[in-house]
Parts: structure tokens; sequence; C-alpha cells
């Protein structure tokens, strides 16, 4: 069986590089820094860690403070609790005001399984991807949460990334290049296919079904939109033109996410006629169970996506 | 039954509760151990010798509430409940599991003998202030009961509701802490010093009762107090032993939210016998 590997130890890993390279890097967790693979970092640099007890809102706010002075501060909890909990003050302190802080929200998804539905952020893309200023990023796996944390290290910009819990597949090669607002083809199918759309780890999911789509003699490309903010505009448009058969998916509600803001971008500006299924969480709260039984109920995994695609074939 | 007849018969129920506290986690495979069994007195004490509650009309207008703030202690609650006869023992072991009511976290429609959902920590007081208000503004004697971890006095919004309650002379609202000095990341002295809860209990104008919230009879002694006529809100500072019973989880932090395995959960049913 291959490596499974949790998105939120590849932000760990990443942040332990990119702070060896600058040592304007900071962190700061709201007890939960095992939780959220701080556990090194706080070992390696005591002086530039933080921990804030149980306070969300303390945790972003001095985090903006610390960026004031330069400093570039990952700011890590569960995302149901930040970006969740403290949403106005990411708005004025981070946002408005500007500052370079990194809000890394961990246990996102019904991919938590477990602690249920109060602990499974379906909200949080939307509600960082509402915010002038704010960069979003989901990587779909553990190397490109790594190379992702890298990446945000180096902008100004305040930024939020999604991690999650769960282990999972790992889909992308150390190799891959990883650039912020550059969508990345994962799998290219033959002119005329379905386009799939998706973020996250449940595109392991959407290519197990292209897989065995392919033994039907159905072609499918699918996207990796690590960056659901900036979009990449480009890609999404000369891809859509081709096909105008869409299909997104995420582990989100369906409103505010991914297939939202695809869809945001295709009403407005694609010319040609084109059919789209925005695959997520369809306004209802998460529950306890494995991921596996979640994603069969909430009905996100391969099975789901290979109807969807043929059923926009029709 | 004198007293001291009474406070046994509490400690045998609360023997019971944390086996099936164990047992329940174990076959969970995950879940908040620490917390659970050293609230299981004080749960237990609450259900069966304090709140005027009828498990046949858990919605009985009459009743008193208890609001479980610190959500993930909930193995604790479930347990007691199902002992005080509210669902079935068996229930239990569907703790964490897929379509269970006993959510992994206090769920109100999985599962609507709770008053409230919880997990997210630092908002049950608040809800709990608008409970006791309510019921203080229609005139009704129900008593308010909100349990909080020591954990979640670092969130800000526990003390708008402290001073919240203190504001609206909240004299039907009960808060008990489990003051068992750990949380995720370590003790609480050092993630964030909480220091005495309570000198900043009293300086927020509560009353306040501290007492050793593994000894049944401190615990009835202290509830029996906090229903005489008062004007203030109240906090029962329960000094608790994480993981109490169980000796090898005793104090440790890293049994907060940790499930035994097979062979710990045997040691720790024999420990608790
Ligand atoms: C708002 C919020 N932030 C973070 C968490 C994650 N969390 C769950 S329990 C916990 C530790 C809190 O300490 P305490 O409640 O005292 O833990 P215990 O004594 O039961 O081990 C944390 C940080 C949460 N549930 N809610
Ligand atoms: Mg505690």
């Amino acid at each position: 069986m291959k490596e499974l590997k949790a998105t939120r130890e590849g932000f760990g890993e990443g942040l332990l590089l990119a702070a060896k390279q600058n040592t304007a890097i900071w962190a700061l967790t709201a007890d939960l820094a095992s939780s959220t693979g701080l556990l090194e970092f706080s070992k390696e640099y005591p002086e530039r860690f933080v921990e804030v007890g149980v306070a969300e809102q303390n945790l972003v706010t001095v985090a903006s403070g610390l960026a004031a002075t330069g400093k570039i501060p990952f700011a890590t909890s569960f995302a149901v609790f930040s970006p969740g909990r403290n949403w106005e003050q990411i708005r004025t302190t981070i946002c408005y005001n500007n500052q370079s802080v990194k809000i890394i929200g961990s246990h996102a998804g019904l991919g938590v399984g477990e602690d249920g539905a109060t602990h499974q952020a379906l909200e949080d893309v939307a509600l960082m991807r509402v915010l002038p200023n704010m960069d979003v990023i989901v990587p779909c796996d553990f190397i490109q949460a790594k190379k992702a944390t890298i990446a945000i290290s180096k902008t100004k910009k305040p930024t939020y990334l999604r991690l999650t819990r769960q282990k999972s597949q790992i889909i992308t090669k150390e190799t891959d290049k990883f650039e912020i607002g550059k969508a990345q083809i994962l799998r290219k199918g033959q002119k005329d296919t379905v386009i799939i759309i998706g973020c996250g780890p449940l595109l392991a999911e959407a290519l197990i079904a292209a897989e065995e789509l392919k033994k039907e003699k159905i072609s499918c490309t699918i996207i990796n939109l690590h960056t659901i903010k900036p979009l990449d505009e480009q890609t999404i448009l000369t891809l859509a033109k081709k096909t105008g058969k869409i299909i997104t998916i995420e582990d989100h509600q369906i409103v505010g996410g991914l297939g939202s803001a695809i869809s945001e971008l295709l009403s407005e500006k694609l010319n040609v006629k084109y059919k789209m299924k925005i695959m997520g969480v369809e306004n209802k709260f998460g529950e306890s169970g494995t991921p596996e039984e979640l994603y069969e109920k909430y009905k996100l995994n391969s099975k789901y996506i290979k109807q969807e695609v043929k059923k926009i074939l029709k | 039954m004198d007293k001291k007849e009474v406070v046994n018969l509490l400690n045998l129920q609360a023997k019971k509760i944390r086996q099936n506290i164990i047992k329940m986690i174990h076959e969970a495979k995950s879940g908040h151990t620490a917390g659970s069994l050293g609230m299981t007195d004080v749960f237990t004490a609450l259900y069966f010798s304090f709140l005027n509650v009828n498990p046949k009309k858990p919605k009985d207008p009459d009743r008193d509430y208890l609001i479980l703030s610190n959500g993930h202690i909930c193995p604790g609650l479930y347990a007691t409940l199902a002992a005080r006869g509210f669902f079935k023992e068996q229930e239990l072991f569907t703790l964490r599991k897929f379509e269970s009511g006993l959510q992994g976290h206090p769920h109100r429609e999985s599962l609507p003998e709770l008053e409230t959902t919880s997990g997210p920590l630092g908002s049950g007081l608040s809800q709990a202030c608008g409970i006791a208000l309510s019921l203080k503004r229609d005139k009704k004697n129900n008593k308010v009961v909100c349990l909080m971890s020591d954990g979640e006095h670092d969130e800000g919004n526990t003390w708008e509701a402290i001073m919240f309650a203190h504001k609206y002379h909240l004299d039907n609202l009960l808060v008990i802490v489990d003051r068992n000095r750990i949380q995720i990341d370590g003790n609480t002295e050092q993630i964030m010093p909480l220091g005495s809860l309570r000198e900043k209990y009293l300086s927020f104008g509560w009353g306040v009762i501290d007492i050793n919230g593994n000894d049944m009879q401190e615990i009835v002694n202290a509830l029996q107090r906090a229903t005489i006529e008062r004007e203030k809100p109240l906090a029962i500072i329960a000094h608790t032993t994480p993981g109490k019973g169980v000796k090898f989880m005793e104090h440790d932090y890293n049994w907060h939210g940790r499930a035994p395995n097979e062979e710990e959960t045997k040691r720790a049913l024999e420990l608790l016998k």
C-alpha cells in the first residue's frame, strides 16, 4: 500500500524548512501545537514560538501585532475556530490592516471524522475567500502542503492555508512545481472531455474515478485548483471553453467554496454554452463517523464522481 | 438514609460510570479520557443527588438545566445519563460511531436529552446565562448548572459571560469548574497561567467554593450550600485529578484526548474494580 500522510504534517515540515531560511518566520498556536504540526518548531525555535492558550481571537490579533514589526507569523488552530471564531478580527486587523499573517486552519472538512460536526470546518473557504487582500490555498496532499507553506512564507500577503487531519494519499511529486495562483493539471484527458476541478485530498477520489472511467472509454481532465484565490482564470477558462462540461468537487459547503468561485467566473466570462455540477456538502452539517462513511453518505467519493461525469455527458 | 450511606452509594455509582467511560472510549478508539474520569464524581453527584431531572420526561418545563460547556468530556456525561436511565447502557458503545446519538461532541438534535450543543470551548457559560436570565424573568425556580473546564478560561467569551452573570444577579446559576490543571499542550500554568480562579471569580462579583472534586462528601456539601438563598452567581471550583482512578493516566495531559488501547483498557478496568 502507498504511504498515507496528512497535509498538516506537510505543513509542519514545510514550516521548519522555511524557518531555517528566514528568521522572521514565527509560529503561534492556541493550545493545538501538536495537532497542527508545530511540535518540532516549538522545540527548534522556542524564541519564535508563541502559545496563547485556548484563545483564537487573541491568536490572530497578536499575530497581526507581530506582523506590524516585520515578523511573518503563522497562526495555527482548527479551522472551525480559526478562521471560524475570529473572523472579524482577521477581517479588520489582518486583511483591512493588510498584515502578512498566515492563518493555518487544520482539521477542515468531513475528513475529520469521529470528532463530529463541531470540529468539521465546512465553511472556512467561504469565510476567507470573501475577504479582500486574502489569498486562499488548499493543498491536496502532504507534498503540496509542504510546498505551499514555503511559498506562502515568501509573500507579503495575508493568507489562509486549509489543512486536514486525516492521513491521505500522496498524489503529487516532489518535482512538481507549486506556484500560488497557478492551477495544476493532474491528468489530461482527450479533447471534449469532462473537466473535473477540485482541491484537497478528495482529488485522489477524482483520480480513481477517472481511471475507472477510462476503461469505459470516457476521458476526464483533472485540475488541482490548490489556489482558490487568486483564481487561475486563464487555465480554467481555456479548458472550460473547449468542453463546456465542468464538475467541481470539494470537502466544503457548496455555497461559497471552490465550485462557487468557479461558477462566479464562468457565469461572467465564459462565452460558450456550458454545463456545470458543483459537488460538495449540500447545506448540511457533518457528523461523527469514519471519513469513508461520511464521504459515502455525503456523496463525495469516486463512485459519485463517476455518476456525475456520466450525467453531465448525457 | 444518613449522609454517609448516600456518599457510599454515590461512590459505587461513580465507579460503574468510570468503568463504562473506559470501555466506551476504548470501543470508539478515540475520545477524551482524562477529563471524563476526573469529573465523574461531580457528574454522579449532580445526576443522583442534586438535579431535578426525570428520564421519562427529559423536556419537563420544571427541570433543572445542565449545560456541559467543555463538550469534549461528553463520555462522562453520556455514561452518567445512561446510569440515570435516560437511555440504554448498550448505546454507550456507539460513541463516535456513524449515525449514533452519541456524537463525538454533544449535539442536541442527535440526543434530545441535551440542553445544548458543545465542543467549541468558551461558549457554554453565555448560553447558561441566557437560560438563567430567561427563567429568572419568568419567575421560575429551575436551577441552571454549567460545567466548564479550566482550559476554557483562556477564552475571552468566558469572561464576558462571567461579568454578565454578575450584572444580572443570576442567583439561579451555578458553575462548576473542572480545575484539573491540564489542557491539550500541557499544564495550564505553563500554557496560559490561570492562577487563582477563586480570586478571579470573587473579584468579578461571584460567590466561590473551592472543593476537592473527587471527594464525594465535599461535592455533596458544596451542592447543598449552592441551594441556600443567595444573591450572586456561584462558582464551585472543583480541584480534580485528571484521569482519576487510573493511576497511569492521572495528572498526565497526554491523556487529555487519548483512547486506551486493548492492554491499557484491561489495566484500567483492573484499577477501577
Ligand atoms: C474554541 C476551541 N478551541 C480549541 C479547541 C480544541 N480543544 C479541545 S479541548 C482543549 C483543551 C482545553 O483544556 P481543558 O478543557 O481544560 O482540557 P481537559 O482538562 O479536559 O484535558 C482544546 C484546546 C476547542 N474545543 N474549542
Ligand atoms: Mg483542564
